[in-house]
């Protein structure tokens, strides 16, 4: 009854994404794609949510944001790489002012590449966070917390 | 022995009717806007999910301060439920919402605290046409007693279709629905979201769901006080009307947009003046 992968609220943040992929994120409510009919939630606030969904690649503006923001989400949390600069840095690996992937600043659990991410793509992506959380849920539960 | 059965019942199947009818509002919101929704029992996964969710505290009095918000409104609903005043049950709502109020000020979150000075304004928004429902009650029926209501031989709404009006304008407050939902919006494209949930989460933020549970149907019992007289058949009248205010207010919530905190304000006071009072002045006079 209380598998978290039935309610996963999803926090979006943009580390420096060039807004295709954050475009391609609310495509995701809309009519067509409905991702309210898993249960998702675009929540705004980190304190709630399950799902953290960053696009663009880090940098240093954006760092202490993207660790901020991981640490405040209670447990069990995932993160959801969306976009080649999010997986990567993309295009922008190279610049002097890019540190690259979002997993050089914290665990990511699932890259969806594209430039920009697919609905499609993003969807897939966030249901098979979903069966990370549940594993993440199950762990927590063995460890008695 | 009748009012203890209405009261345990209202304290057993009130979160659970409350999430029922969340669930469908959800799913009737997702259709209105060509969308397939989620299913019926989500907001019970939700619940299930906050309270398995690690503990989050931002400070030690947050906690009770939901508890207390929950507390309150299960005990003003269980005064309606079991025939009491009407006036009192009121006056206890107000007081469980200064708690929730308190609950989102206690920590130093700008947007929380936005978000608590919102709920005031609510507040000041609703509150008038509030007591002139009770008012309006008293010069109908001749009595604050829920359970006097009962059994006049003519249903309340007749007398006070001005009131009936302004108590549903203003409860879309209460509801927590557009174009009132200043301080609790969920959607994710407006600036403040869900102000004054913004430090609660996993078990602090699943009571105050539960709450806005019991105060739904409290609400609803008010609504049903309107069209309930002695005869059996008004009970199931009361019923299907409950049910289309429901519906109305979850159609009202997808067609209409935000409004700024002074359109809220002087909206809801014109409609109290207006449809309230001058419905409680032909009460004086008539009655």
């Amino acid at each position: 009854m209380n598998k978290v992968s039935k309610s996963p609220w999803l926090l979006h943040y943009d580390a420096s994404s060039c807004n295709g992929c954050d475009i391609e994120v609310l495509d995701c409510l809309t009519p067509k794609y409905d991702i309210e009919r898993f249960g998702i939630i675009n929540t705004g606030d980190p304190f709630q949510a399950d799902i953290l969904l960053i696009t663009g690649g880090v940098n240093s503006q954006t760092e202490s944001v993207v660790k901020q923001l991981y640490s405040q989400m209670p447990d069990p949390k995932v993160v959801v790489a969306v976009g080649i600069c999010a997986c990567t840095g993309g295009v922008f690996k190279e610049c002097y002012n890019i540190k690259g992937g979002i997993d050089t600043v914290i665990p990511v659990d699932v890259y969806v590449p594209g430039c920009a991410a697919r609905p499609e793509s993003i969807i897939d992506g966030v249901v098979r966070a979903l069966k990370v959380l549940d594993e993440k849920q199950a762990a927590m539960k063995k460890d008695g917390r | 022995m009748k009012p203890v059965i209405f009261v345990l019942a209202y304290l057993i199947l009130a979160p659970f009717v409350g999430a029922l009818l969340d669930g469908i509002d959800r799913i009737v919101s997702a259709r209105m806007q060509r969308r397939k929704g989620p299913s019926l029992m989500q907001p019970f996964y939700d619940l299930g999910k906050l309270f398995s969710k690690e503990m989050i505290a931002v400070n030690n009095v947050q906690l009770l301060l939901n508890l207390s918000y929950l507390v309150i409104l299960m005990i003003a609903g269980s005064m309606l439920f079991a025939g009491a005043d009407l006036l009192m049950v009121l006056f206890i709502l107000s007081t469980a919402d200064m708690f929730l109020i308190m609950a989102a000020s206690s920590d130093s979150s700008p947007f929380a605290n936005m978000g608590a000075s919102r709920e005031m304004l609510q507040m000041m928004a609703y509150e008038p046409l509030t007591l002139l429902v009770a008012v309006g009650f008293y010069l109908t029926t001749g009595s604050f007693q829920v359970s006097d209501f009962l059994t006049r031989d003519y249903s309340a709404v007749i007398w006070m279709p001005g009131l009936l009006f302004g108590f549903m304008f203003t409860t879309a407050i209460k509801f927590r629905k557009s174009p009132f939902d200043l301080s609790t919006s969920h959607h994710a494209h407006q600036e403040m979201v869900k102000g004054i949930t913004t430090e609660m989460s996993g078990t602090t933020l699943a009571i105050m769901n539960i709450a806005e549970y019991y105060e739904m149907i409290l609400l609803l019992g008010i609504f049903f006080l309107f069209f309930v007289n002695s005869t059996w058949w008004s009970w199931i009248v009361a019923f299907v009307v409950c049910a289309l205010i429901f519906f109305m207010e979850t159609l009202w919530d997808n067609v209409s947009a935000r409004v700024k905190w002074k359109t809220l304000l002087y909206s809801c006071w014109v409609v109290t003046l207006v449809a309230g009072g001058v419905n409680i002045l032909i009460l004086m006079l008539i009655k």
